[in-house]
């Protein structure tokens, strides 16, 4: 096996250790624990009261955009980390370079903050 | 190289399960962790390749922001959560034949431009000069050279995609 790909063998033992660990303490403790079950049990918790409504509450669109800006912001992540990693090689021109990038998207930034979509309601 | 044929094909199995998974479940939030999956997956085949970058952009990307807006996506529409009887109609089997189609174009793609070609092999390359030809700085390096003015328009794009829907989640 390549080396490469050895390095990777100790992420697989420590998935299947840790996945054994899981099985055995639930096994021990389905073992150990009574069972007594009832409806009361049952219900889905939520923060202590009982529940009110369906399972399913249609959300409002507002809540997208910000899943979107995280989008958009992880992707820009993405790009800064193989110029972080050559920051030196790069020098004045790298860093001009990515003061664009990052100019360019913080402009979004400060439009999505001028139009309100940013205030949590 | 038979350890990592074997980890591919468990690999390719996995993804292909879980891709019909994808299409045949009759619930639409169990499609959507289906598709984790099989994007996890994908991102495994990519470490196999030793294309250690793009595996991480791919957990990074597709699993943590794309499948993310497909929940917000279910969570905002009317479609109820739970199984459905009508999710499936006559379209699939046009689908199916585009399915069919695509695979067949994509195939015929690879084939033509790359035919007999081989990858070079991982076995007795040392994990530097991998790193130095596949790694994170390799991207760097492409991203700085060769596609610096691709890499400066992604950032206009991604503001235009910010600015459209900001424009049309806000209604006044």
């Amino acid at each position: 096996m390549a080396e490469f790909l050895r390095a990777y063998l100790t992420v697989a033992v420590f998935a299947g250790a840790a996945g054994l660990l899981v099985a055995l303490l639930s096994t021990l403790g389905w073992a150990v624990r009574p069972s007594r079950p009832s409806r009361q049990k049952s219900i889905a918790y939520e923060s202590g009261v009982d529940p009110a409504g369906t399972d399913f509450g249609q959300s409002q669109v507002r809540y997208y955009i910000f899943a979107l800006l995280f989008v958009l912001f992880d992707v820009e992540a993405v790009y800064i980390f193989p110029w972080a990693l050559r920051l030196e090689g790069y020098g004045v021109f790298g860093l001009v370079e990515m003061g664009v990038f990052i100019v360019i998207l913080a402009l979004g930034l400060v439009y999505a903050w001028r139009k309100g979509v940013l205030r949590w309601v | 190289m038979i350890a990592q044929n074997i980890a591919f094909a468990i690999l390719a199995l996995v993804a292909t399960l879980a891709a019909l998974r994808v299409v045949t479940t009759r619930n639409v939030v169990h499609a959507a962790l289906y598709l984790v999956v099989v994007l996890a997956s994908v991102g495994a085949l990519y470490v196999l390749l030793a294309a250690e970058f793009v595996a991480a952009v791919q957990i990074l990307i597709y699993i943590g922001a794309i499948v993310v807006l497909f929940l917000f996506g279910i969570m905002l529409t009317r479609a109820t959560i739970g199984v459905e009887s009508d999710l499936d109609n006559d379209q699939r089997w046009i689908a199916a034949i585009t399915g069919l189609f695509l695979l067949g174009v994509l195939t015929f793609v690879l084939v033509e431009s790359f035919g007999d070609d081989q990858l070079p092999g991982l076995a007795g390359v040392s994990r530097e000069e991998l790193t130095a030809q596949r790694g994170t700085g390799a991207v760097g390096d492409a991203i700085f050279s060769t596609y610096l003015v691709p890499f400066e328009v992604i950032s206009v794009l991604l503001l235009a995609a910010l600015v459209g829907a900001i424009v049309l989640a806000r209604r006044d």
